[in-house]
């Protein structure tokens, strides 16, 4: 009785539709999709009519590490490739590009601008961007640069799947590596963009401080700055590991070259497919899941640690 | 006829397949409808009812009946065929029915085209014949169409059973089939005096001929991981028959016997003279590169004439040379083009007059008129303004003792892009093969396992 003195009808209806709505979405839309494609890696299904749907134990698994595990190590290493890129190389650029534009420069407005507009497309079109305009074999940039165009002296961009790094009998092939620049060219504006709003929240006191302290411009990025924007650290770490993650529309509008599979390309191939193999596919989309799930529990792990400590 | 008189999709799908044509359906159509279209549509309808119950095959199309919105599914999605189809569409002589073309990329169509078919968006869709339109038939994907059938004339026994799926119903109908072959520019041979070659020495002979004279012999383009199967079908069927072929498509030979490993083998006698980094490049890229006069010979379908008005004109081309005297040259791919209708249509009753009028000889002398580079499936198309290439076209495919569909319409779709894949590694690493042939003969017993059980 007490609670619902404290609460009118209406505020609790409010209340009851503030949390309901998300949770029924939330559940609709990530739980029960997540627990079919659980249920469906264990079956072998053509996606028709339900009837045909198959039991089969853990044979699409063992299939996947047995038959198919070549697809599924180039894709999982792929995916690692492209983490290691938007975090070794995007991501720094884009906090060195807002850094230095934070400094209220001349046509600051203008840079910002430039460095943002390959966020406006999607990757898909970025894709067609470079595969048309600079990666042609005959009258794309790069070709023309470097005096490549004439038959036989062609440098196929998007072609040659052999390893820039070798890595056994996997590696970072050269045709993956020219499906990550421009992703990598993508997510430096999404980055600068985000660092740049965080950066205009830092206390400019704190600044003013260290430089009287003597700090050099590192020392105030690396002991200053830097810490005290933690949370779009945080949202800047968890952005590129999905954005790592979940890549597949450039990839897919080039065609899938060789040697550019991903995870979520075996997972569309299989079932968006004419024959569709909802088993495997799910199977793959279970793989996809548990990658996810190693870097959630990680970072919620180190989450929990840190708020212990403190 | 305005829509308001027109019964509802529902009680078409009734009405045409004849199914619980009740008293009261009766005169609901009827009282729904105008008393002269619902009387007309009824004796079609009852039509079909009847000979569907008596004799096999199906009643017939009575043309001039249907009306409404019609929306055609397309993957044409080029500017030349994309043209060609807007062309039939406009000549459809029913002004009632409302057609409209719904067009999507060629590669997006086929990938999605489990989800296009359940959509319901369209009523028809642009498809291949054979194994791929059996597939979506056997799943209950399609819509029969044997009534259509019994209605076509001009489409020869061949035609038929490239559309009629296991349970012995027709659900495709050929629009136009085009040819594979070895593609040449005629300013370039005659400049230089090149001449067809009979036989795989002669062909080396004339790739040595070109490589000395500065130009690449074989154009190489596998953008999508496509072209280069037509390259891995010809080889095949010239090095051990359509048989073979027929065979190894079907999953019941392996793919590492020794006869496949030939088929590479020979292949690799003619990467040397090939374009290099054929993965990276569009087909269009290389015909341009044909129309350059920087390649000699280019192995695609002869629809590499429609890359440009310069390419049409110039174009030739020549059968695969034979390998072995004893299988000869007579088969190759002749993929057909045409259309299905989905298994519930909003609009069957004008789904079914279009497939019907698609079938002609009008509606396929309005698309060739538009897109030269195809050849006509009705016997009675005009065959008068046929330019060479057609007329070559249909000598080839006439003279053929076996037609295959191409490699990714003559097996599973699985599998063949998995195929597809092993040919992409190949022409890029030849020294590849044996491991890449042992995986997917693997793949193969998986998939065909898969695809049987489900």
């Amino acid at each position: 009785m007490a609670g619902s003195s404290l609460l009118s009808k209406s505020d609790r209806r409010v209340m009851y539709g503030m949390v309901g709505v998300p949770t029924l979405l939330h559940v609709g839309l990530v739980w029960i999709p997540a627990i079919a494609t659980i249920l469906l890696s264990f079956t072998n299904w053509n996606g028709f009519r339900f009837d045909t749907m198959k039991f089969v134990g853990l044979q699409n698994y063992i299939q996947l590490f047995t038959v198919f595990e070549k697809d599924l190590y180039e894709a999982l290493l792929n995916n690692l490739w492209v983490l290691v890129f938007l975090f070794l190389v995007a991501t720094p650029m884009g906090i060195l590009i807002a850094y230095l534009l934070d400094k209220n420069l001349r046509g600051t407005a203008f840079y910002q601008s430039l460095f943002y507009f390959p966020v406006v497309l999607s990757l898909a079109v970025v894709g067609f961007i470079w595969k048309s305009v600079i990666y042609s074999p005959r009258q794309g940039v790069l070709n023309v640069i470097l005096g490549r165009t004439a038959e036989g002296d062609q440098i196929s961009w998007l072609g040659d799947s052999s390893f820039l790094i070798p890595l056994g009998d996997y590696g970072l092939s050269k045709n993956f590596l020219a499906l990550i620049a421009p992703m990598v060219w993508r997510h430096v504006g999404y980055i600068m963009v985000l660092y740049l709003a965080g950066l205009k929240s830092v206390d400019p006191s704190m600044k003013e401080a260290a430089a009287i302290d003597g700090a050099s411009e590192w020392q105030l990025f690396r002991q200053v700055i830097f810490p005290s924007l933690k949370p779009v650290n945080v949202v800047i770490m968890v952005i590129t590991v999905i954005e790592a993650l979940r890549i597949f529309d450039i990839i897919d509008v080039l065609n899938n070259p060789v040697g550019t599979d991903v995870l979520s390309i075996l997972v569309t191939e299989s079932i968006l497919g004419e024959s569709s193999n909802v088993g495997r596919g799910s199977a793959y989309g279970v793989i996809l899941l548990l990658s996810c799930l190693l870097f959630v529990v990680w970072y919620l792990r180190n989450e929990f640690r840190g708020l212990e400590e403190e | 006829m305005t829509n308001a008189s027109y019964p509802s999709p529902k009680e078409w799908d009734r009405l045409v397949r004849g199914k619980n044509v009740s008293r009261r359906s009766m005169l609901k159509g009827s009282a729904a409808a105008g008393a002269v279209v619902a009387g007309s549509s009824f004796l079609a309808a009852c039509g079909s009812d009847d000979t569907e119950a008596g004799t096999e095959g199906g009643g017939s199309i009575e043309p001039g009946n249907a009306s409404g919105a019609l929306t055609i599914g397309s993957n044409l999605s080029d500017d030349t065929p994309k043209a060609a189809l807007a062309a039939v569409v406009a000549a459809f002589p029913n002004s009632d029915v409302e057609l409209s073309i719904n067009t999507t990329d060629h590669n997006t169509f086929q990938e999605n085209i489990n989800t296009i078919l359940q959509a319901g968006e369209d009523d028809v869709l642009t498809w291949f014949a054979g194994f791929r339109n059996k597939f979506f038939a056997d799943q209950g994907l399609l819509g029969d169409i044997s009534d259509v059938w019994s209605s076509i004339s001009g489409l020869g026994e061949g035609f038929k059973a490239a559309s009629t799926a296991s349970d012995g119903k027709q659900y495709f109908v050929p629009a136009f089939y085009y040819t594979w072959a070895i593609n040449n520019s005629k300013k370039l041979w005659s400049e230089k005096g090149y001449t067809e070659p009979k036989t795989w020495d002669e062909l080396l002979g004339l790739a040595d001929d070109m490589a000395a004279g500065g130009i690449t012999p074989f154009a190489m383009a596998n953008d999508g991981k496509w072209p280069q199967m037509g390259m891995f079908d010809i080889l095949n069927m010239r090095t051990n028959g359509y048989d073979f072929h027929v065979d190894l498509m079907g999953g019941t030979e392996s793919w590492t016997d020794d006869r496949v490993r030939q088929v590479f083998t020979n292949w690799e006698q003619l990467l040397p003279y090939s374009q290099e980094g054929g993965n990276g490049r569009t087909w269009q890229e290389a015909a341009t590169d044909m129309e350059n006069g920087t390649v000699g010979m280019y192995l695609l379908g002869t629809f590499a004439a429609s890359n440009s008005d310069a390419m049409a004109e110039d174009m030739d081309f020549f059968n695969f040379p034979e390998i072995d005297s004893a299988i000869g040259s007579s088969a190759l791919d002749a993929p057909i083009d045409g259309y299905q209708m989905v298994a519930s249509p909003a609009n069957a009753e004008a789904a079914k007059e279009f497939l019907l009028y698609i079938s002609t000889a009008e509606a396929q002398d309005a698309y060739l008129g538009v897109d030269p580079s195809v050849v006509a499936s009705n016997s009675g198309a005009d065959t008068s303004v046929y330019n060479d290439l057609q007329r070559k076209s249909a000598d080839l495919a006439n003279a053929a003792t076996g037609i295959a569909q191409f490699l990714d319409r003559d097996t599973i779709p699985d599998f063949a892009s998995a195929c597809g894949d092993v040919i992409a590694e190949f022409i890029e690493d030849p020294s590849k093969i044996d491991g890449l042939l042992a995986d997917l003969d693997e793949k193969k017993t998986a998939i065909f396992a898969d695809f049987g059980s489900s």
